[in-house]
C-alpha cells in the first residue's frame, strides 16, 4: 500500500496479466478488452452514484437539457437528432429524429414519449446497464424528447425482472422532481413535463411497441396492426414516441457535442457507438461499447480476448432470438445496421453470443426458435402455429427423426411466417433458422442425411465410446452418474451404451482424451 | 356523411376509385374480388389476426404483404390478391389451422375451394375443439353485448378462449351472441329442455312467456335488458310474437 501510494512505485504482481500474451498491462485504457471500446454512453457508470444526482450534475448532467431550454427551438432540436442520424437502438433502426418529427407534427394532444425498458433478449443487459448505472442520462433524454416533440408525459416502461434498475430510476424522478428538471416550467421555461413509471407484466413481446401500448392501456400485451403509425395514433390513439434506453442515452451528447460530432463515428448510414452483450464461449464477456463500424473479428478476438481453450470459432449470433447467426467467414463484417441485415441477420437491441466448434447450429435454431414459441402472444395464426410446427420439426431433426423434405417445408415454412405474421416478433422468428440453414447447411444435411451431429450435441445422433487412449485410470468410472461405465484397473474401460446417458461427464473428466464422441 | 379524399389504385389489374382510408377488404369486396377471412365480423371491431386475408401491395419500387381488413387503401397503390407470396401465406394459415382443428367441417371446405391439402408433417391437435382463436366471441361479447363474460387466457400456443379460470362465468347472460359468430361453430349452445340452456359449462333457466307459456329467453338475458334499458323487467315476460 505505502510503495504504492506514497512512493508511486507500480506493483508488478498486482498488475492486469493478458490471458493470450502474459503482457503485464499499467493502465485500464491499454488493456485489450478497453482498448478497442469507445465508452460515450456507459463510461460514465463508473463514476457516477446513481443515487446522487449531483454526481451526474458534477460531471455535466444536464447541461444538453439546460442548452436546449435556453438556446434552442423544438424545431432545432428535432432538426439536430435528424443531422446526428440517431438510430433506433431497440433493434429496428429507424431514424429517431425522423421520429421525433412525425410526432411533432402529428394532430392530437396530448403527445407522448416513452422509454422502452422492456429489454427481453436472453443475455443481454445493455438497457438495465444504462439504468442501474446512471438513469439521469437516460432520463435527461427523455425530457429533451418531450421539449423537442411537444410532449408534457412520458412513460418509462421497465420490466419487472429489473427491480435495481425500477428502484434507481424511481430515486432519480424524484430527485429530479425535486430539483425542478421535472414537472411544472421546468428551470423556468415554461416547458412542462413528467414521467410514470410502469412495471412490465413479464412478456418478452411487450418490448415490441405496440403491444408496450396495449400493456400501458391495461390490456393483454398484443400487438396491433400498425399500417398507421405510433406516431399519428399510438398509445390511446394519441401520437406518441417510443424510443428505446440507449437511443434516449444518445440525445445528451449530441445536443452537447454536435450532429457533426456524433457523425464523425461510425459508418456511412449507421452512426456513433453500440453497447453489445457479449456471451457465450468468449474470454471477456460482458458489456462493450464500441464505434459502429468496427469488426466482428476486433469484437470476438481483440475486445474479447477469443474462444477459450484455443477452440475453433464457428459463429456469433447477434440481435437477440429473432437475430441471426454469422459464419466465420463474415467475421470482418463491419458493424451496421444494413450489413447485419444484408447478411441474414439483425443488429437488434445488442445480444452478441460467441459459438465455438462445440455448439451444433441445428440445436442453436432449436433453442432460439423454442424460446420464440414460448413468447409468441398467440394473436395471429403464423406466429402462434407456425413457430410451434417449426420448433416441432427442428426437435425431430435434432431426435434424428428428420428428413430432407422437412428442410424444404422448414424454408416454405419460414416464408409464409416472415411475410404473414402480424408483428415483428413473428416476421423474424425464422431467422434463426434461416441463417443457420444458410451458412451451415452441410449441418443440416448431417442430421437428417447421415443421422449425425457434427458437434456431439444433439443426444439422439451422438454416442460416447473409449479407445486406446486410455489407462484405465478409473476416473470416468467413478464419475460416471449412470454407472455405465466398467474396466479393471489399468485395463481400457468399457461404456455400455445401452445405460449411457450421453452427459458427457466421462470426456470432460477424462485426462487423456480417450473419450469419443460420434 | 361526408365524403373523404378519394384516391386510385389498382386491385388485380383493376383501375378502382375509392375513399382515402376505407379498408381494401371492404373495397376488394365491392368489386367482386373475392378474400377469403375468418375473423372479420361486421358486427365487431377488426384485429388483423387470422392473416388470412393477407394481400401483396406494391408502392413504387417497394412490395410488402398486409392483411386487406385493416390496410386503408391510398393513392397509387397497386394491389395483387393472388401472387405467390400471398398464396403461400394462406396455404400455410389454412394448413396450420387444419392441424390445430382436424375436425372442423368449415376448415376443409374451405381448403377444397381453395385446392389446398393438409400438410401431413403437421400432428393433428386433439385438444383444441374447433376453435381458431379468431376471438370474434370475445369481441361480440364485449362490444356488441357489453358484458365480457368470455376473454381470452395464456399466450402462443397455450392460449384459450373461455370465461375466467374456465369456470362458471357470473356475468354471461346466455344470449349466445358468441355461438352465432363463431365461424367454426366451436361454441355450442345446447337446450337441454325447453326451461333449460346451456353455454360455457353453466345452465341457464329460460324465461316463459306471460301470455303463451314458450320459453323465449334465458332469464338472465332478460335482467341484463331491463337494467341496461330501464324497462321493468316484468314487462319484458312477453314473448315477442304476444307483445
Amino acid at each position: 500500500m505505502s510503495a504504492h501510494t506514497f512512493k508511486g512505485e507500480i506493483i508488478d504482481r498486482l498488475l492486469y496479466e493478458d490471458p493470450n500474451t502474459g503482457e503485464k498491462i499499467i493502465y485500464e485504457h491499454d488493456i485489450p478488452f478497453y482498448k478497442k471500446q469507445m465508452r460515450i454512453l456507459s463510461g460514465m457508470n463508473g463514476f457516477v452514484d446513481p443515487t446522487s444526482m449531483e454526481d451526474y450534475l458534477a460531471i455535466g448532467g444536464y447541461s444538453a437539457l439546460a442548452k436546449v431550454l435556453q438556446e434552442m427551438k423544438p424545431d432545432d432540436v428535432v432538426q439536430e437528432i435528424i443531422k446526428a442520424n440517431l438510430r433506433g437502438r431497440g433493434g429496428g433502426g429507424y431514424p429517431a429524429g425522423r421520429k421525433w418529427e412525425e410526432t411533432r407534427k402529428a394532430q392530437g394532444e396530448p403527445k407522448y414519449v416513452i422509454c422502452n425498458a422492456d429489454e427481453g433478449d436472453p443475455g443481454a443487459f445493455m438497457d438495465e446497464s444504462l439504468l442501474e448505472g446512471n438513469p439521469y442520462l437516460v432520463l435527461e433524454g427523455m425530457i429533451i424528447g418531450a421539449y423537442a416533440i411537444g410532449s408534457s408525459l412520458g412513460y418509462m416502461y421497465v420490466r419487472n425482472e429489473y427491480p435495481l434498475a425500477l428502484n434507481r430510476v424511481t430515486i432519480a424522478i424524484q430527485q429530479l422532481r425535486e430539483a425542478g428538471l421535472l414537472g411544472k416550467n421546468i428551470l423556468g421555461s415554461g416547458f412542462d413535463f413528467d414521467i410514470i413509471i410502469n412495471r412490465g407484466g413479464g412478456a418478452f413481446v411487450c418490448g415490441e411497441s405496440s403491444a408496450l401500448f396495449a400493456s400501458l392501456e391495461g390490456r393483454a400485451g398484443e400487438p396491433r396492426v400498425k399500417y398507421i403509425h405510433a406516431t399519428d395514433k399510438g398509445l390511446w390513439d394519441k401520437p406518441t414516441n417510443l424510443n428505446n434506453v440507449e437511443t434516449w442515452a444518445n440525445v445528451p451528447f449530441i445536443i452537447n457535442r454536435g450532429a457533426d460530432w456524433y457523425r464523425s463515428i461510425g459508418t456511412e448510414n449507421s452512426k456513433g457507438t453500440k453497447i453489445f452483450s457479449l456471451v457465450g464461449k468468449i474470454n471477456n464477456t460482458g458489456l462493450v461499447e464500441v464505434p459502429m463500424g468496427i469488426t466482428l473479428r476486433e469484437i470476438v478476438f481483440e475486445i474479447g480476448g477469443g474462444i477459450p481453450g484455443g477452440r475453433k470459432f464457428k459463429a456469433v449470433q447477434t440481435g437477440g432470438p429473432s437475430g441471426g447467426c454469422l459464419p466465420a467467414e463474415l467475421l470482418d463484417t463491419p458493424i451496421d445496421f444494413d450489413e447485419l441485415i444484408k447478411h441474414g441477420s439483425i443488429m437488434g437491441s445488442g445480444g452478441m453470443i460467441v459459438m465455438d466448434d462445440q455448439n451444433c447450429m441445428v440445436d442453436v435454431a432449436r433453442y432460439f426458435t423454442n424460446f420464440l414459441e414460448e413468447e409468441s402472444c398467440g394473436k395471429c395464426v403464423p406466429c402462434r402455429e407456425g413457430i410451434r410446427r417449426m420448433n416441432e420439426i427442428l426437435q425431430d431433426i435434432c431426435d434424428g427423426k428428420g428428413t430432407e423434405e422437412d428442410i424444404k417445408l422448414l424454408e416454405t415454412m419460414s416464408q409464409g411466417i416472415r411475410d404473414g405474421a402480424l408483428c415483428g416478433l413473428g416476421n423474424t422468428a425464422p431467422n434463426p433458422l434461416l441463417s443457420t440453414l444458410r451458412y451451415f447447411r452441410d449441418e443440416y444435411i448431417a442430421h437428417v442425411r447421415d443421422k449425425k451431429c457434427p458437434a456431439g450435441i444433439c443426444k439422439a445422433l451422438i454416442h460416447y465410446s473409449i479407445n486406446d487412449k486410455c489407462t484405465g485410470c478409473g476416473l470416468c468410472l467413478k464419475k460416471c452418474p449412470s454407472a455405465s461405465i466398467s474396466g479393471e484397473k489399468k485395463e481400457m474401460h468399457v461404456i455400455d451404451q445401452t445405460t449411457c446417458i450421453k452427459c458427457g461427464v466421462c470426456k470432460d473428466s477424462c485426462k487423456f482424451d480417450a473419450i469419443i464422441v460420434e | 356523411m361526408k365524403v373523404g379524399k378519394m384516391v386510385s389504385f389498382s386491385i388485380d389489374g383493376k383501375k378502382i376509385k375509392a375513399e382515402e382510408g376505407t379498408m381494401l377488404l371492404d373495397i376488394a369486396r365491392q368489386h367482386g374480388v373475392e378474400i377469403p377471412t375468418f375473423c372479420t365480423h361486421e358486427a365487431v371491431s377488426r384485429t388483423g389476426s387470422c392473416r388470412l386475408c393477407v394481400v401483396e401491395v406494391r408502392q413504387g419500387t417497394r412490395s410488402k404483404i398486409v392483411a386487406s381488413c385493416m390496410y386503408p387503401v391510398s393513392e397509387g397503390i397497386v394491389v395483387d390478391t393472388k401472387t405467390e407470396r400471398v398464396l403461400n401465406v394462406r396455404r400455410l394459415v389454412l394448413q396450420l389451422l387444419m392441424a390445430r382443428c382436424p375436425e372442423s367441417d368449415i376448415l376443409k371446405e374451405m381448403a377444397n375451394e381453395m385446392g389446398i391439402e393438409p400438410e401431413p408433417r403437421f400432428k393433428p391437435d386433439t385438444d383444441k375443439g374447433n376453435c381458431i382463436l379468431c376471438r370474434l366471441c370475445v369481441r361480440v361479447c364485449e362490444e356488441t353485448v357489453g358484458v365480457s363474460a368470455i376473454g381470452s387466457s395464456y399466450r402462443g400456443p397455450g392460449k384459450s378462449v373461455g370465461p375466467p379460470f374456465m369456470e362458471n362465468s357470473k356475468a354471461c347472460i346466455a344470449c349466445g351472441a358468441c355461438a352465432y359468430v363463431c365461424p367454426t361453430q366451436h361454441i355450442v349452445m345446447e337446450s337441454t329442455d325447453d326451461s333449460k340452456r346451456k353455454i360455457w359449462g353453466r345452465t341457464f333457466k329460460m324465461q316463459a312467456c306471460d301470455k303463451c307459456g314458450r320459453y323465449f329467453a334465458p332469464v338472465d338475458q332478460l335482467k341484463f335488458i331491463s337494467n341496461t334499458a330501464g324497462v321493468p323487467l316484468s314487462e319484458l315476460h312477453t314473448c315477442p310474437s304476444c307483445r
